[in-house]
């Protein structure tokens, strides 16, 4: 038996660190102060812009959170942990939501759930070695008519079919809307360039299953 | 059968339908304006009247909460629950898709009604493409002057707020969604004091369902007697049924509450029935928390009361899933109790423990290594954790007792088989090696 040596003086969080929030990210977060009573109702919106920005949420940014909304880092850490979509450590680019409650297990989920995992080469809460996908699994995402289904980031795909899997992992553009964004929780580096996309456009999705079969 | 005139769903379909112009261009935004006229203890009286009830799964008149707020009160908030978790619903999806603002209109009226000068929409953390849209709908109703400082001239100001969750099924659960709101974990918190007493931020606090309100235009554009016209008494006004699993046609289709779970599985113009040559062998009629029915047992009305005739909790969300004949219920019983195990808040002993024992068990169950006992096990545990009999703080674990007993009850013969059938010294074994 061999010991692995193990650093344990590391601290978690570094004394003196450079910090990880940007100005404008403390800006944006300020920004939802008017909205609530008080300050610590921040704190779901400021998790949302720092995962959005950071892609997941370290120590480092809680204590900084905390700074921000005047609370304890515990009490930031204590509602992070809670939620199941923040995370306290990095994940692949694009994260892949399966859905796995009922409707979806009666129309193929299980298998479709296997092909996932078999072609990324990853279990559930894994990410890819190339760092390009992490797998998670979620209770009913309330798109059970098109069974089943499953979220690439903010992109819902409805009744995937196991054969299709691979093609669709495959493409490149798997993760993007159909909609314009509104900026609310962009990162604001592209704020500007999600508030040019905001004109009066049609937005929508179909959501007519039968339509969906007779389009194939 | 005379066709339903669709109300909730009317522009679904309609080009544009998202957009302002397209929904004032078909009469939207009319019956905030006639309201704007009325004095706000005139709409709480006209929808009482209407006996609306919530479509979240209570089903608690709408107007009676409303009217139970303080007469004192300085400051009131009002919440729109759209956090849409429940197993397998999806209507409040729909609406906020294809017709956001006939919400925005419906939680204008309300707020109006309630005198709650802010609003926060709760939407779950998967509903992005839903919240692009209705954040996009709410920025064109603010340009517009619809919302904001003195809306539509009138001397009401309000301001409206999305608030995005991050997953957790429990933040569905009013107070859940409350401490979510401020910025804790979605702890649900001990009733009394209800809400519309003490709320977020100690305020009082009306939470109704996206449905719920998008009902409301419409009782004040074509009043009271119009909605009770529709379906039985108890139930009155439109409602939708969800209906998925393998039907030709999965969705969410409306009706008056006049109808049987087996035509919302067959009826052509709804689910238009199975698919591939399968059968029915259960459906779960109103979301999973409600309970399962058997084959012979479809010809339950969809209304608030006949539920419980079978067995079940009550109407639910009106979502309904089918399960097949090919399907085994082992796999249904472990999905259910998986559900609950994974989601239960962990603050109540009972449910945290209770939960989570179901779940161990049914994964046994369906692992091959299941024991004659455990169904017996599964009910005691299942009757022994509920807010019904008062041993924890919210409906999560009642709504976990059903799914679970009914489906034991109703399919025991089925499970016993499967666990006589298994290799002789399995379940020991196991049991042996993972304790
Ligand atoms: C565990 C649990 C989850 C719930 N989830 C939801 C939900 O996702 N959406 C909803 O509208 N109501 C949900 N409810 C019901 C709410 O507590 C509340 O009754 C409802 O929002 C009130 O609105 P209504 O009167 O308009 O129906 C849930 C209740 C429980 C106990
Ligand atoms: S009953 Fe369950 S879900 Fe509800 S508060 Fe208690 S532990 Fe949480
Ligand atoms: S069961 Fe998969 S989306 Fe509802």
């Amino acid at each position: 038996m061999s010991w692995k040596a193990i650093d344990r003086n590391q601290p978690v969080i570094e004394k003196d660190a450079a910090p990880v929030l940007s100005e404008a990210v403390r800006e944006k977060i300020r920004s939802f102060f008017p909205r609530y009573e008080t300050k610590r109702a921040v704190l779901l919106p400021a998790l949302h812009i720092v995962q959005n920005t950071l892609g997941y949420i370290s120590w480092q940014a809680m204590a900084e959170i905390a700074e921000i909304l005047e609370i304890h880092p515990a009490d930031v850490m204590n509602t992070t942990s809670f939620y199941t979509h923040f995370w306290t450590h990095p994940k692949g680019e694009k994260v892949v939501t399966v859905c796995r409650s009922i409707s979806c297990e009666a129309m193929g989920g299980a298998k479709m759930l296997d092909t996932i995992k078999k072609e990324l080469g990853i279990d559930e809460h894994g990410t890819t070695k190339d760092g390009r996908y992490s797998l998670v699994t979620e209770e009913c995402l309330a798109g059970c008519d098109h069974a089943p289904c499953l979220l690439i980031n903010e992109k819902m795909h409805k009744c995937v079919k196991a054969e299709d899997i691979p093609t669709l992992l495959a493409d490149v553009d798997n993760n993007k809307l159909s909609m314009p964004r509104s900026d609310l929780f962009d990162p604001p580096s592209e704020k500007q360039a999600a508030s040019a996309t905001m004109q009066d456009s049609v937005v929508g999705t179909t959501s007519d299953v039968s339509e969906m079969r007779e389009a194939e | 059968m005379a066709a339903f005139e669709p109300v909730l769903l009317r522009n679904r379909g309609v080009e544009g339908s998202t957009t302002l112009k397209v929904y004032e261009s078909r009469g939207g935004y009319q019956a905030v304006r006639k309201a704007l006229k009325q004095t706000p203890d005139e709409i709480v009286a006209e929808v009482k009247k209407a006996n609306l009830r919530g479509r979240g799964g209570a089903g608690f008149p709408a107007g009676v909460k409303w009217g139970f707020l303080p007469k004192d009160r300085k400051k009131t908030l009002l919440c729109v629950n759209g956090d849409e978790s429940e197993p397998p619903t999806f209507c409040n999806r729909v609406l906020m898709e294809h017709d956001p603002h006939q919400l925005i209109e419906g939680t204008i009226i309300a707020a109006y009604a309630v005198q709650a000068q802010t609003v926060y929409i709760y939407l779950r953390g998967e509903f992005h493409e839903q919240f692009h849209i209705v954040q996009k709908a709410v920025d064109q109703a603010y340009a517009a002057g619809y919302l904001g400082k003195k809306i539509f001239g009138s001397d009401f100001s309000i301001e409206m707020y999305l608030h995005r969750g991050a997953g957790a099924y429990v933040c569905g659960e009013e107070t859940g969604l409350i401490e979510s709101l401020e910025g804790k974990r979605g702890w649900p918190r001990i009733k009394p004091p209800f809400p519309a007493i003490e709320g977020a931020f100690r305020l009082p606090t009306v939470v109704n369902n996206v449905e719920t309100l998008s009902c409301v235009p419409h009782i004040i554009e074509r009043g009271a007697d119009w909605f009770t016209g529709i379906g039985p008494a108890h139930s009155a006004g439109p409602k939708l049924f969800c209906i998925s699993g393998p039907v030709k046609r999965p969705g969410c289709y409306e009706g008056a509450m006049d109808i049987t779970v087996r035509e919302l599985i067959e009826r052509e113009d709804m689910g238009g029935g199975m698919i591939d040559g399968k059968h029915v062998k259960a459906v779960f009629p109103g979301g999973c928390s409600m309970g399962i029915l058997s084959a012979d047992e479809l010809d339950m009305k969809l209304d608030f009361d006949d539920p419980r005739n079978f067995g079940l909790l009550g109407l639910g969300t009106a979502a309904a899933v089918v399960i097949p004949h090919d399907m085994d219920m082992r796999v249904v019983l472990r999905n259910m109790a998986r559900f609950y195990g994974t989601e239960s808040c962990g603050q109540c002993t009972q449910c945290r423990e209770g939960t989570a024992w179901m779940h161990k068990i049914a994964t046994r169950i369906a692992a091959d290594a299941g024991r004659p006992e455990d169904l017996d096990v599964l009910l005691e545990t299942a009757r022994n954790m509920g807010m019904m009999p008062g041993l924890s703080i919210c409906g999560l674990p009642d709504g976990a007792t059903f799914p679970i007993e009914t489906t034991v009850k109703k399919f025991r013969s089925e499970l016993e088989e499967y666990i006589l059938a298994q290799p002789k010294g399995r379940a020991e074994y196991l049991l042996r090696v993972l304790n």
